[in-house]
């Protein structure tokens, strides 16, 4: 049993969903994040939250996984003043519904002051509403953006067990372990951290607050990347007990602080839940049309 | 059939009315105290957008998600008010949302949409199941619109099940797409409210036509496709049948 959480099922295909539930992924979290273009309007982003509330989380139900989000204005777009300014009106309303599980991924890219300002801004949203926080580091001069994010979590009194910092690697891993913080990891298949690498890190560090995601998108990416590392760090020596951790249990005290996020929504789904079609549950189709829904997995690896 | 006869209004809305008192009150039996004073709060009277907005997100944070009470005395009441309703499957969280979506309809049309545009999958299956609590006023014939273009089946099924508005109120032409889409989407034509009763020539038509095409296919026919078919309407033969 696995959690992915950071995933971004909007760019990826059904074949992907399959292939997940088929490798053991129970539940995952689709982080708001940059769709590789601008959006121009508010509107759009509107929609693109509604999106991953809605469909893609019945998308998901259909292969058995649980699907969560997390909302945010995300660093690049930060950089378009008039949108960012609507953005945050509007992301309130969202910032509270159901299976949202933080505000995120925010953060920098290029470190300049608009995205300060917003960065700053949906930290305080954060703390208001008591959501986790995702912490999207930046690719470029990452070490000291890296520092300047958690400095600045630090000067709005965030309380760092609520602060997930993601897309870390072997430079970033001390100060984000040694803060006190979650240090998550995007295993892809050329930037960012390489499985064998990843696996050398849990050797190293151990598993305590460390968790390992896909970030699958819109790129060369991979969405076993949970599962896949999580065998390799077996068959390298790695405890089960730390790849438990830090494929799936980490992930659930982190998010599950939110609220929205129970080990029981996927153990023991409650009634009302099968009736919004979760694993394709039946009850309220009169139990009249055959069960053929071949794309559904109803058996998973365990 | 009645399809939005004018002249019924007065006693529909006392219907509605009666209809929306008896799911309050079911609703505030099957939660305790503290949930059933949030409630109260939340189905006050009011104008504020954003209180309705919170309330309608926020209720299942409230109230938990365990089903409204066993109740065959209200279930059979619920029917009596409006003929084909049955809210006895709902969750409790469901339930409220019906209701603050209705308290959303009473403002204005506006404001019902405005919780539809930024609705999640369970706040849509909760909006469209609220359809028959509305009132005559509105036209939610858009609303309906974007509900049956959906591809999320609870969705779909919260329009098409147990629920008596689409029968009340759609023409024949969109009412025969509704089940159409529900055969096509593989979901029961039980329990559709209506459906002896709205049963048409096209529609005769376009099943026994879909029942081709799934043979064409060497697909399976859905047994209760036949539940929308008239017989006087069946020039094809059904299966089992000698051509």
């Amino acid at each position: 049993m696995f959690i992915d959480p950071h995933a971004h099922m909007i760019s990826r295909t059904t074949d992907d969903y399959q292939a997940m539930a088929e490798a053991g992924i129970v539940a995952l979290i689709e982080p708001a994040f940059w769709q590789g273009q601008p959006r121009t309007h508010v509107a759009t982003y509107e929609d693109y939250l509604a999106a991953i509330m809605g469909f893609e989380r019945f998308r998901a139900s259909q292969f058995g996984i649980r699907h969560y989000c997390t909302v945010g204005l995300n660093s690049k777009e930060a950089n378009d003043e008039a949108l960012a300014e609507a953005v945050m009106e509007i992301l309130p309303r969202f910032a509270l519904k159901e299976g949202v599980v933080a505000i995120g991924e925010i953060g920098y890219d290029e470190q300049t002051e608009l995205e300060d300002r917003y960065f700053r801004a949906q930290l305080e949203l954060a703390k208001r509403i008591e959501l986790p926080i995702l912490v999207h580091t930046p690719h470029r001069d990452k070490k000291k953006g890296t520092d300047r994010s958690l400095a600045v979590c630090a000067e709005h009194g965030i309380d760092r067990s609520m602060v997930i910092v993601d897309h870390n690697n072997e430079e970033t891993i001390d100060a984000v372990l040694d803060g006190g913080y979650w240090a998550a990891f995007s295993v892809y298949p050329t930037t960012k951290m390489g499985k064998a690498r990843m696996v050398s890190l849990m050797k190293q560090y151990g598993a305590e607050r460390v968790i390992v995601n896909s970030a699958c998108d819109w790129g060369i990416s991979e969405p076993l990347a949970v599962a896949k590392t999580a065998a390799l760090a077996l068959e390298s020596g790695v405890s089960p007990e730390a790849v438990h951790l830090a494929c799936y249990a980490n992930a659930l005290a982190a998010y599950g602080q939110s609220g929205q996020m129970h080990e029981s929504d996927w153990l023991e789904p409650l009634a009302i839940d099968q009736r919004q079609d979760f694993e394709g549950n039946s009850i309220l189709r009169g139990g009249a049309e055959p069960e053929v829904r071949t794309r559904k997995v109803q058996q998973r690896a365990a | 059939m009645a399809i939005g006869n004018a002249g019924d209004e007065p006693s529909k809305q006392g219907a509605i009315q009666a209809a929306r008192a008896l799911l309050g009150d079911w609703l505030q039996a099957s939660i305790g105290a503290e949930a059933g004073a949030w409630l109260a709060e939340a189905l006050a009277p009011t104008e504020d957008r954003q209180a309705i907005d919170l309330a309608f997100g926020l209720a299942p944070r409230r109230l938990g998600k365990r089903s409204l009470s066993d109740d065959a005395e209200r279930r059979a009441h619920a029917a009596a008010l409006l003929p084909g309703w049955d809210p006895s499957l709902w969750a409790v969280d469901e339930a409220a949302r019906v209701l603050i979506a209705a308290q959303a309809a009473d403002v204005d049309g506006a404001t019902l949409d405005r919780l539809a545009r930024h609705a999640d999958i369970a706040e849509q299956v909760a909006l469209y199941r609220g359809l028959p609590l509305y009132g005559p006023q509105l036209d939610l014939h858009d609303l309906l619109g974007r509900g049956l273009r959906t591809h999320a089946t609870p969705v779909f099924q919260a329009i098409a099940h147990r629920n008596p508005w689409p029968a009340a109120h759609l023409d024949e032409h969109r009412w025969n797409h509704l089940v159409l889409k529900a055969l096509f989407m593989e979901i029961s034509l039980t329990p559709l409210i209506g459906l002896q009763a709205r049963a048409n020539p096209a529609l005769s038509r376009m099943a026994q036509d879909y029942a081709d095409e799934r043979r064409a296919a060497g697909r399976q026919v859905p047994d209760d496709l036949w539940h929308c078919v008239r017989p006087e309407d069946t020039p094809h033969t059904r299966p089992g049948q000698a051509a």
